[in-house]
């Protein structure tokens, strides 16, 4: 593998420090899953690997904050699906983080480095962006939270300057609950990236949030405040029109291999409407 | 010139002490450095599976981590299964029913599968093909696999 240094800061302040030192130079580690094929494949070229793993604020722990779970960035996928609190809370995102890759993977995958990487079929994206998600970025001038839907910004690109790094992921109880599953489109059961990624999520108020990735660069949120997709009384007939248009801002590539962009729009509706009657259904057994 | 840096890990329960490039995979140093070569080295992305290693009690690809990431870990190889120089009950199985065929892969089925039998000792087939979804064969011996892994927990041969 090519050279480079290694360090591994136990405080937050001290990464920070090493990030404005080395500025692009530094790349930080987590997880590694994607960081160290990177290195392997001379995608990336850092000069110093910074491995976030001894700083003691940032180890594995998912902790209830007054009306919200602060999920630290060290906390892998396997974590979250065992952490009763998620599971009852945010059970789309256990769905999500229970597909990415392996087990072996999802025992070194870190939530918030899945984030980071910027992927646009990023399992987890969709669900945080269903929940409203905040990430919490810490840099040289505090703390800032930003809404996921802000923090990602396109392929490999999240707003992250070049000496912040990701502390922990935010999720809000919200009020009213939001019922939603997940669910996505592969070429094969069994480990492979998706070529659908998709979250809906209803409340009582009659709100449907759908998020959907790997269809475009980035996952995107779209809100459907009629009521007639969250209503359990109307007709898939009724509801196909207002799902059609939730979909509208989908582009996919035509150069990915996993599918074709012409199939990948004709299933979106398909897998929406299948999460969508899981959400409704969840939501009428939570209430 | 690689840099190095001192690490300490447990491997098979002996500790090891050395000096490691810091660019070198668990992979590499458990190969190299150490000379336990029944880990394998095969598809580099974590894709496989049969570079999978305990580390502390959980399975990883140790291809997808630094082994200066491993520094104070305890790390349990194929070479760990054996008790008392004998093959351990599972890899008894694994030769019983014909689960390996060329072999190559067979490291990281039995590490997936000691790993799923620690955290749950009576697994049914779903749950074997689950904890070893990250695990290929391209002999396609899935069937013998998880009927060795069956035949290991019920202590009979099928």
């Amino acid at each position: 593998m090519q050279s480079f240094s290694y360090v591994r800061p136990t405080t937050v302040e001290e990464a920070i420090a090493l990030l404005e030192e080395h500025g692009e130079g530094a790349r930080l580690l987590a997880g590694g899953t994607d960081l160290v094929i990177e290195l392997r494949n001379r995608w990336r070229k850092p000069k110093i690997v910074v491995d976030l793993k001894r700083i003691e604020e940032l180890r594995p722990s998912i902790r209830q904050e007054d009306a919200r779970l602060v999920i630290t960035a060290g906390t892998v996928m396997a974590d979250l699906a065992a952490d009763e609190r998620v599971r009852k809370h945010f059970p789309a995102l256990v769905e999500a983080a229970d597909v990415v890759g392996s087990i072996q993977i999802r025992n070194r995958a870190t939530l918030a480095g899945n984030i980071c990487n910027g992927s646009p079929a990023a399992d987890t994206a969709p669900p945080l962006l269903v929940y409203g998600a905040e990430i919490v970025v810490a840099g040289k001038k505090g703390r800032r939270r930003v809404p996921v839907d802000e923090f990602i910004v396109g392929p490999g690109k999240v707003d992250l300057g070049p000496a912040e790094l990701v502390t922990a992921i935010e999720l809000p109880m919200p009020t009213p609950p939001i019922a939603a599953a997940y669910t996505r489109m592969t070429r094969r059961r069994g480990t492979d990236l998706a070529s659908i990624t998709l979250c809906c999520g209803v409340d009582a108020n009659g709100t449907t949030r759908l998020a959907y990735g790997s269809v475009g660069p980035r996952a995107l949120l779209v809100v459907d405040d009629t009521g007639v997709l969250a209503d359990p009384a109307a007709s898939d007939e009724d509801k196909a029109p207002t799902l059609a248009r939730m979909f509208a801002a989908a582009s996919p590539s035509p150069k990915s291999m996993r599918a074709g962009p012409e199939y990948r729009v004709a299933m979106l509706p398909v897998l929406g409407a299948r999460a969508l009657h899981t959400a409704i259904e969840r939501l009428a057994r939570s209430s | 010139m690689n840099e190095t840096m001192h690490m300490e890990m447990t491997v098979n329960g002996r500790v090891r002490s050395l000096d490691v490039a810091v660019n070198h995979t668990l992979l590499d140093v458990l190969r190299d450095d150490i000379g336990l070569t029944g880990t394998k080295e095969c598809c580099v992305v974590g894709e496989c599976g049969a570079c999978t290693v305990l580390v502390d009690g959980i399975p990883m690809n140790s291809c997808l981590m630094l082994g200066i990431e491993a520094d104070g870990a305890e790390v349990l190889t194929v070479e760990g299964l054996a008790e008392g120089g004998h093959l351990n009950r599972m890899q008894e199985a694994f030769l019983d029913t014909g689960a390996a065929q060329c072999g190559f892969c067979i490291p990281g089925q039995l590490m997936s599968a000691t790993a799923l039998l620690q955290r749950n000792p009576h697994p049914t087939v779903a749950d074997i093909n689950e904890a070893l979804a990250g695990n290929l064969c391209r002999c396609a011996g899935y069937q013998q696999i998880s009927a060795a892994i069956l035949a290991s927990v019920q202590g009979a041969a099928p």
